[in-house]
């Protein structure tokens, strides 16, 4: 019996095209969450967040856009998501009810630091999430992202290839 | 592994002819500790002899008979008390009687079927062993010896290569190219990965060798997956029109062949698991089986004749599954726990 040797040899492969290795990238997603605002008197005050969109993802119906959103409409966003698609989603930053009860020594919900550890939760929370495959599919993604106004009497669905 | 009676009078030894010129075989026990054994192929005879030495010289050792067994069976570790015998083969050695003086007897099992190969699993094992036995009228002396079995194919007829296209529609799309669907156990893996459009940040990429081990029938199955090995071939983000290679060398992972219901009672088989990982941890993979075949040694003039035999019975005869029995799912899968 013959002394035999594995086959180790090479598989062919097709060279690179050049813009394909060094043209731009297909595949960027930048969110920032900033600017928090606190719009309203009394006890109807709330806190909102500026949410800017940079992508070029083909999914993504504009390329650049900007919202504002407060931090319940991203716990709207966190339960649609829970309940329409099969993603694990990750946790928000706290809703911090013992802030919420009068007579604190400081400012409560509206504390800089307190607002500025939920912006940076929310970036964490929204980049995580906007980055999976299966949440993009969702329209309340895209709605929560991208438009205007969020309608939470909108029929959920998922999005196609525009 | 005796069995100790009232004041031990008689040790048995089992012997082999050919203990010499016999090759060991390394083999990992059920706690997991490796052992030599004395590797025999499937047609090879067995023969030796069972001594005896009384130990005190002056006491004679009365017996209900001495027989010998030779003996291959299925032991599923959640129903111990039933082993499956597969092989069964008794010699009588003494008719009812006395011994008065050390002997030994000397016995052979010709040609013997050893159809499967020894495999000591999470679930399952498959030993074959020999088993001397001195029937008493209290309690019997009985002596075991292990031995270990290879079952040996050679070069399939045919051997396609894996190739397939995969992916999440607009997110990442892979070719993915195995340079053959069945490898020996030294062999070694040889594919690439040609990324076709990648919209996702891909942080590394590995290759995972996945055994699993099926035990039971019908409603009660169970799959035991063990992970082999994990073998990163990329790390960094690529784009699109990129090959990475693939060259992963069989040779240093402890594996088995593949096992296709074993008697009825266990399967054993492996799968290349291709995982993708991105810049938050998410996992995407294509899992796809490869089957696994030992190959025999080069004949050497030290091999005893009958293991040349044997190993050379398999020219041409080696059956190694059907084609097509891989899946074709044409989608990547990915985990959603993060």
């Amino acid at each position: 019996m013959a002394e035999t040797v594995a086959d180790t040899r090479r598989l062919i492969t097709k060279p690179q095209n050049l813009n394909d290795a060094y043209g731009p990238p297909s595949n960027f997603l930048e969110i920032d969450v900033s600017n928090p605002q606190t719009v309203g008197v009394g006890r109807g005050r709330f806190t909102t967040y500026e949410i800017r969109v940079k992508t070029n993802l083909p999914i993504f119906k504009l390329k650049e856009s900007t919202v504002r959103r407060r931090y319940s409409d991203s716990e709207w966003l966190r339960s649609e998501l829970e309940r329409e698609s099969k993603v694990v989603v990750p946790p928000l930053p706290g809703k911090a009810f013992l802030r919420q009860l009068p007579f604190r020594g400081d400012d409560g919900i509206f504390d800089d630091n307190f607002i500025e550890e939920r912006k940076q939760g929310l970036e964490q929370f929204i980049n995580k999430v906007a980055g999976h495959p299966l949440a993009q599919n969702e329209r309340c993604l895209h709605m929560f992202l991208q438009d205007e106004i969020i309608d939470k009497s909108y029929t959920p669905s998922k999005i196609r290839h525009a | 592994m005796s069995f100790f009676g009232f004041g031990q009078s008689v040790e048995v030894e089992i012997l082999l002819n050919d203990a010499e010129s016999r090759k060991r075989a390394e083999h990992k026990t059920e706690d997991g500790k490796k052992e030599k054994y004395f590797l025999f192929y499937d047609g090879e005879t067995v023969s030796g002899k069972v001594s005896l030495a009384l130990k005190n010289p002056n006491k004679r050792l009365e017996h209900q008979g001495i027989k010998i067994e030779f003996i291959g069976q299925i032991e599923l570790y959640y129903d111990r008390g039933n082993h499956h015998e597969f092989v069964s083969l008794v010699k009588d050695l003494a008719r009812p009687g006395e011994i008065s003086q050390s002997q030994a007897f000397d016995f052979e099992f010709t040609h013997v079927e050893k159809p499967y190969e020894s495999y000591t699993g999470q679930n399952v094992k498959l030993r074959y062993f020999l088993r001397a036995t001195i029937s008493r009228r209290l309690n019997d002396v009985v002596k075991e010896m292990d031995i270990v079995v290879h079952t040996l194919s050679t070069y399939p007829e045919l051997n396609s290569s894996i190739k397939m296209e995969v992916g999440i529609e607009d997110c990442l799309h892979i070719e993915f190219e195995y340079n053959k669907s069945k490898y020996h156990l030294k062999d070694v893996i040889v594919g690439k990965i040609y990324f076709l459009l990648v919209r996702i940040k891909i942080k590394h990429m590995e290759i995972d060798i996945i055994k699993r081990e099926t035990t039971g029938t019908g409603p009660n199955v169970y799959h035991e997956n063990d992970t082999i090995a994990k073998y990163e071939i990329m790390d960094g983000a690529p784009v699109r029109g990129e090959s990475i290679p693939i060259r992963l060398f069989l040779a240093g992972y402890e594996l088995t062949p593949t096992m296709r219901d074993i008697n009825k009672k266990f399967s054993v088989r492996y799968y290349l698991n291709l995982v993708l990982i991105d810049e938050e941890e998410r996992r995407y993979f294509k899992q796809q089986e490869v089957v696994l075949w030992r190959k025999g040694d080069i004949v050497r003039k030290s091999m005893s004749h009958q293991a040349a035999i044997a190993s050379q019975r398999f020219e041409g005869t080696a059956s190694l599954g059907e084609e097509g029995d891989e899946s074709l799912s044409r989608r990547l899968c990915y985990t959603t726990s993060e």
